[in-house]
């Protein structure tokens, strides 16, 4: 409060009081909305007389010889919101005006510009700004958020790419969208998040467990996405981008407006829709890589100081085409594909997507109100709805030809309540309930056994947060959370399933019906999860920080990891869950150094994470069907270690050229067995050099250079399978990683001032100049085909 | 505001009220019975001048469960003797069985049955075809070889989904070109002919 110089001018308005005797007195007391404290030597501006008034020490001040009537009072605060106090003097009047004082976040921002805070202050966080998001419209979350070093992917071709934070990915992983936790299924790794970069203005990535307001089962990290901030003026204003690119001849629109009133109303929206065709590998195309996507936005609210609500609707329907080539029968086809140099099926370009392929719609609606009060702080109330359908159409004959194989639709009610406590000065405490229920639904009309069983879930959460400033050099922050979890599933088994995986044992009990062949079971869960987050961040000088955090998190098995069980086609493997597994813990430690000075600008993240009963899929034998040997792997725990560094580093030469170097490196070992993890990412370097010409219409160029190295660091599940139509054995090699690779890139974009008040952003870049062949071991379907070419993106981007 | 949080508080109850009508409704899903699995399939190869049928059969019953496929040989093959080989594919999750053989003739521009033969046993030649003029192999001819003494070999029979059949040697039976799909594949072993 010390450092913010307030400043109250009273204007004068209807002056109604003539002849009458101008001896009242308006004194008061100007005091911060959060903690009642004073405001201290504020100038107080009479218009009409052209005089000023100080508060005193104590927030007081006294404004004498005022005559009858109604003064308004506009109250203004540097770097703060302006507040109008209308007054009836018919007496004298003692009043106290409270002004805001932004402790924690920036509830008002200018239109351009918005100011972005971070989640944490002690955890490993990186936010990446709407200038970037804009960049790259077209491209998905996964591939966005690899901006951030340590972040990479996992991927099913190049429209499936699932965030992968410091070698953890799916269930590991927390993703919100504008506060509601997505609820898309997201344990496969063919599973994509559902959900469209447009419609945010920053994504937060969080590496670790440090957001417990949101969950206590982020043992990879969160990624939060957030929507513009809404300032309360009165303006229109849009933007509408839309890009062409040549790989895949795929094109994007994304168009979004958004009307503010001063009086606090606001409502905007976006609609995107983006398609492409079968994408090129250097030497092909990848047959059936097409995709659609059709995605929208509406938000709408009322919001002020005091309170505020808010609705906001999301919608997302993708359609995406799988690899044809990828589509195997059995463990002899997979190695004719590993053996294979190109994809066995080589067709012209299409934009046809036909099975195998994914048709995923997520729908979010939210409803959100909050309240200040004074002396106290903010309570937010938030329900939120999602509804996720997804099918997968397989290649299937006779009456099932257009039948889904996978039909599951999941939906999710929430209901949140959190608390701010602002008055306390130097501490903010955040606490909460949350309640959430969940329903899936797997569609018996498939004809094909159910993937993921019916069932229903609830969990209840409880957090507490408290961060401490301190001193000038210390902030700290500690927060525990603790969730309940239950789930309640209806699951068939085939009966020769069930003996062999000794359920006849420990789970006689959870058989109620036997029908035909199978047994229908029904397996009731409940896990406790507690949740410790804590650290502490060191403002050493102006030039360096250290950050040190500590967080205790553990995830319950999700549904796949319990009850997986049958043939997974792609992988040409049969996946087993197990209903013994129990939840996975986390002891993650985070050291990071920062240094920022005119010239350098170095982050370096360092962890240590130790995740014991951490569940992964392992092979463990083979078994006969009449389609052949098939490996088998299942579900099963080991304690392990996830070890390793990320930098980031920035050097401004002038001010025109600046150079970005970016790297991580992991170290994971499954620590029972004393193998590396499977699926690492392996070492990469990310290099940059920009160049910037603000009087070249704001002109930006920036070559870029990627090096993969090749992980040495695998498991080797690798086995031989009898090939009868050669009548000989043969080595399947599923876990030798690809080569390095090494890739350039160019990106350059201008801005033109058009029309009167819209500003045109022309943007091109180059992907893969020299359309280098290579594969990745983080791609799923690497045993098929190469990653995609060179491909040339044009984009045009207007403000208005 | 006011007004907002009722109407929140509505919502939220209402809602509250689906959930838990929607709990309330607990009966057990219905079981699937896999649609489109080949649980059996079976050759019957008839001698053209009568005599002993050849019956290989594999069937399995849980599908991709644990439990091996059973594969039964009826006997052996005749020396010098020309079989007609008949392919039939059964769904016997399905009750009653669900005959995919006819599913696999309609589709036959999609489908090819491939006979892999070791150790000379005989030759394999089709004798239908598809729409384009190309074989399915649901009707063979077999010609064992001429021995004086007993002759033992593998045969593996092959359904594959979407294969490449103007590859080179496809339709002649050789698989090593063809890609596609596997839906069944067995190796009878051992075969004999004498």
């Amino acid at each position: 409060m010390k450092h913010c110089i307030a400043t109250i001018a009273v204007f004068i308005f209807g002056f109604s009081a003539i002849g009458q005797t101008c001896k009242l007195n308006l004194s008061g007391k100007i005091q911060d909305f959060h903690n009642g404290e004073p405001i201290v030597n504020a100038t107080i501006y009479n218009k009409t007389t052209d005089s000023y008034t100080t508060s005193d020490l104590e927030g007081n001040f006294n404004i004498n010889d005022l005559c009858k009537g109604i003064y308004q009072l506009s109250i203004s605060h540097i770097s703060c919101e302006t507040k109008v106090v209308e007054i009836d003097l018919q007496d004298d009047l003692y009043k106290v005006v409270y002004l805001e004082h932004h402790v924690e976040e920036l509830e008002t921002v200018n239109v351009e510009g918005a100011s972005v805070s971070k989640e944490t202050d002690t955890g490993q966080e990186t936010i990446i700004r709407k200038d970037y998001i804009d960049n790259n419209s077209s491209a998905s979350l996964g591939d966005v958020i690899k901006q951030v070093s340590g972040v990479s992917s996992i991927n099913t071709g190049n429209e499936i790419v699932k965030p992968v934070i410091n070698g953890l990915h799916s269930s590991r992983i927390v993703i919100l969208n504008n506060g509601v936790r997505l609820e898309n299924q997201e344990w496969g790794i063919e599973h994509a998040p559902n959900i469209d970069i447009n419609s945010a203005n920053s994504i937060s990535v969080i590496k670790g467990s440090s957001a417990l307001a949101y969950s206590s089962d982020a043992i990879g990290g969160t990624i939060i996405l957030e929507p513009k901030n809404i300032a309360i003026i009165d303006t229109l204003f849009g933007k509408t981008i839309m890009g062409y690119q040549s790989n895949g001849r795929g094109f994007n629109v994304n168009s979004s407006l958004a009307k503010n009133f001063d009086s606090g109303w606001y409502l905007n929206g976006n609609l995107g829709y983006k398609q492409n065709g079968d994408l090129k590998a250097p030497d092909y195309y990848l047959n059936n890589t097409g995709a659609q996507n059709l995605s929208g936005s509406f938000q709408s609210g009322y919001k002020s100081f005091e309170k505020g609500f808010e609705v906001y609707f999301s919608y997302i329907d993708s359609e995406l085409g799988i690899l044809s080539s990828s589509h195997i029968g059995n463990t002899a086809d997979l190695v004719n594909a590993i053996n294979s140099d190109e994809p066995l099926i080589n067709e012209p370009f299409s934009y046809d997507i036909n099975a195998p392929k994914q048709d995923v719609s997520h729908l979010l609606a939210k409803a959100r109100g909050y309240m200040r009060f004074k002396s106290f702080g903010k309570v937010t109330f938030q329900y939120d709805y999602q509804n996720n359908h997804r099918y997968e159409f397989d290649k299937r004959v006779g009456n099932d030809r257009d039948k889904a194989a996978v039909d599951l639709r999941l939906q999710t009610h929430s209901v949140k309540g959190d608390v701010k406590v602002d008055k306390l000065g130097r501490y903010l405490i955040n606490f909460g309930l949350s309640g959430r229920f969940q329903d899936n639904f797997a569609n018996p009309d498939t004809g094909v056994r159910r993937l993921i069983p019916d069932y229903t879930k609830y969990d209840l959460g409880a957090y507490f947060i408290l961060k401490a400033n301190i001193s000038e050099q210390f902030i700290g922050d500690f927060g525990v959370r603790y969730d309940l979890n239950h789930i309640d599933a209806y699951k068939y088994y085939y009966i020769s399933r069930w003996e062999e995986r000794g359920y006849d044992d420990d789970f006689s009990d959870i058989i109620i019906d036997e029908v035909g062949i199978q047994y229908l079971t029904n397996p009731v869960f409940t896990y406790n999860n507690f949740a410790v987050s804590t650290g502490l961040l060191f403002d050493i000088n102006e030039n360096h920080d250290i950050k040190f955090n500590y967080s205790l998190s553990s995830r319950p098995p999700n549904p796949s990891e319990l009850f997986s069980d049958g043939l997974h086609h792609s992988a040409a493997r049969i996946e087993l869950g197990d209903l013994r597994l129990g939840k996975e813990t986390s002891n993650r430690f985070g050291l990071s150094y920062l240094f920022n000075n005119n010239k350098f600008n170095i982050t370096l993240d360092s962890y240590f994470n130790r995740v014991n009963d951490f569940i992964f899929l392992k092979p463990i034998g083979t078994e006969e069907t009449n389609r052949g040997a098939f490996p088998v792997w299942e579900y099963t725990k080991t304690d392990a270690n996830l070890i390793g560094l990320d930098a980031n580093i920035d050097y401004y030469l002038n001010k025109a050229i600046s150079f970005n170097v970016k790297t991580s490196y992991i170290y994971g070992q499954n620590l029972d067995e004393d193998l590396p993890l499977i699926d690492m990412p392996s070492f990469r370097l990310d290099t940059a050099v920009s160049y910037s010409k603000k009087e070249w219409n704001a002109f930006n160029a920036s070559l870029n250079y990627v090096f993969v190295a090749e992980q040495n660091r695998y498991p080797d599940y690798n086995f031989e399978t009898y090939i009868p139509t050669t009548d000989s054995y043969e080595l399947v090699d599923i876990s030798t990683p690809p080569p390095a690779y090494n890739l350039f890139n160019f990106q350059a974009d201008m801005t033109f001032n058009v029309f009167k008040k819209s500003k045109l952003n022309v943007l091109a870049r180059v992907d893969n100049i020299f359309n280098t062949s290579y594969r990745e071991y983080l791609n799923r379907l690497r045993y098929f085909a190469d990653d995609t070419g060179r491909n040339i993106t044009i984009q045009l981007q207007l403000n208005y | 505001m006011k007004s907002f949080l009722k109407l929140l508080t509505l919502l939220l109850i209402t809602n509250l009220i689906v959930s838990c009508s929607n709990d309330d409704d607990n009966t057990p899903p219905p079981p699937v019975n896999e649609e489109e699995v080949i649980t059996t399939m079976t050759i019957t190869f008839t001698p053209a001048g009568g005599g002993t049928a050849v019956e290989l059969k594999t069937q399995d019953l849980d599908g991709d469960g644990p439990n091996p496929p059973v594969v039964t040989i009826s006997g052996p093959f005749a020396s010098n003797t020309t079989y007609t080989g008949a392919v039939e594919f059964l769904n016997e999750l399905e009750d009653p069985a669900e005959d995919i053989t006819e599913e696999v003739q309609a589709e036959g521009l999609e489908h090819q049955v491939f006979f892999t033969v070791t150790n000379s046993l005989g030759t394999v030649t089709y004798n239908d075809m598809d729409t384009d003029g190309n074989p399915i192999g649901l009707d063979i001819t077999f010609q064992t070889i001429d021995t004086g003494t007993a002759v033992d070999g593998d045969i593996t029979v092959t359904l594959r989904h979407e294969p490449n059949k103007d590859a080179a040697g496809v339709s002649d039976g050789d698989i090593t070109n063809a890609g596609g799909e596997t839906d069944i594949e067995e190796t009878f072993t051992p075969v004999t002919v004498e």
